[in-house]
């Protein structure tokens, strides 16, 4: 429901402000614009994505996915307490986290997804706490070296792009530590 | 030496993995295969939901909806410490990962990619991730309906990052 309300909520306040402002004839071009933008988009990530599942299945065959996992468990296990039991879910979610720390965002979505699926298996349509944990992980950036912001701040000829790597890791921590304790508390209090 | 590493690092996992699992005796190929197919089935879940979020976003940014937030909310930004000239980006930041590429960078042109303001979009860029379409394409994959409380956790995530960027580039650098 919640995805209804912001849908429906942007789409109207684009209208509305759009004649509003006189700019009714660019929200219309725009709706156009973004359904085909999107189906681009989708074009533009099919071969690194699939590419990605295809080294994961690798990875998973070859028993590397579990050594990683074993790495990242003991964090992982404090996070996801429901999904403990699930040997294959905390396979994929231990690949998700360490490909997001990598910044191979198009590889760790597939792999999240994976994790996702498993997760969702036990309650269909309503998100789990170790779902909620999943996602709200990936919309916190844990990427180590950003290097897309690098190179903008390269293009835009910064003396030294990288010298913020301190001051983002510094926020990205707070910012995943807030994600994770809101997740936790809501976990207690929020009747499902 | 650092951006070569950087560069690298995604042929070096291809050819680390393959190698590894071919030592193995991992029949390699046929697994890159079957998880590729594996991949183009997510990839077809995932499109609904894009092609419904990047229309909305579209339409948001052409309505000028989002310049018009920015002046308001200006003031309450000062007060939190927070430059108010980066509204926009803590807006589109959210939304849309590209159209926040678009007006950091277009923010570090302007105020100088060394300045202060400078920095604090680029940590506040590196530092949150695109919100709501990962949230969209999430449970739009695996068709979840009640997202519960996932929505406040990953904004109080995203406002925390926001803020902790200021205060890091005040930290590190100074000034402001």
């Amino acid at each position: 429901m919640t995805m209804t309300v912001i849908w429906t909520g942007m789409v109207v306040i684009s209208i509305l402000c759009g004649l509003a402002c006189g700019r009714g004839e660019l929200v219309a071009a725009a709706a156009v614009e973004g359904a085909q933008a999107a189906v681009e988009l989708c074009l533009s990530i099919a071969g690194m994505l699939c590419l990605w599942t295809g080294v994961m299945e690798v990875m998973r065959q070859s028993g590397l996915a579990e050594k990683l996992s074993r790495l990242l468990g003991p964090v992982l296990r404090l996070l996801f307490p429901g999904a403990k039991g699930d040997r294959a879910a905390m396979e994929s979610i231990s690949a998700n986290v360490s490909a997001n720390l990598l910044g191979l965002g198009s590889a760790a979505t597939p792999l999240g997804l994976e994790a996702a699926r498993r997760l969702s298996r036990s309650s269909p349509g309503v998100a789990s706490d170790a779902l909620c944990m999943l996602v709200v992980c990936n919309t916190a950036s844990i990427q180590l070296i950003p290097t897309t912001v690098g190179s903008v701040r390269a293009a835009a000829g910064s003396a030294a792009p990288f010298d913020i790597l301190p001051a983002v890791w510094l926020a990205s921590a707070l910012s995943v530590g807030a994600g994770v304790l809101a997740c936790k508390v809501c976990a207690r209090v929020w009747r499902s | 030496m650092a951006d070569l590493i950087f560069t690298m690092i995604v042929p070096f996992t291809l050819a680390g993995v393959a190698v590894y699992a071919a030592l193995r005796r991992v029949d390699v190929y046929s697994a890159l295969m079957t998880g590729a197919g594996e991949g183009l089935k997510t990839l077809w879940s995932i499109v609904p939901a894009l092609i419904g979020l990047m229309t909305a976003v579209y339409m948001l940014r052409a309505s000028g909806a989002l310049d018009l937030a920015a002046e308001l909310l200006g003031p309450l930004l000062e007060r939190a410490g927070l430059p108010p000239q980066l509204l926009g980006l803590m807006l589109v930041r959210p939304i849309s990962g590209s159209a926040a590429l678009g007006v950091g960078a277009e923010l570090m042109e302007t105020y100088g990619p060394d300045s202060y303001l400078g920095r604090v979009a680029a940590v506040m860029l590196g530092s949150t991730e695109t919100t709501f379409y990962t949230i969209a394409v999430y449970f739009g994959a695996v068709g979840i309906t009640r997202s519960r409380y996932v929505v406040p956790a990953a904004l109080c995530a995203d406002l925390t990052g926001f803020l902790a960027a200021a205060w890091a580039v005040r930290v590190c650098f100074g000034g402001g």
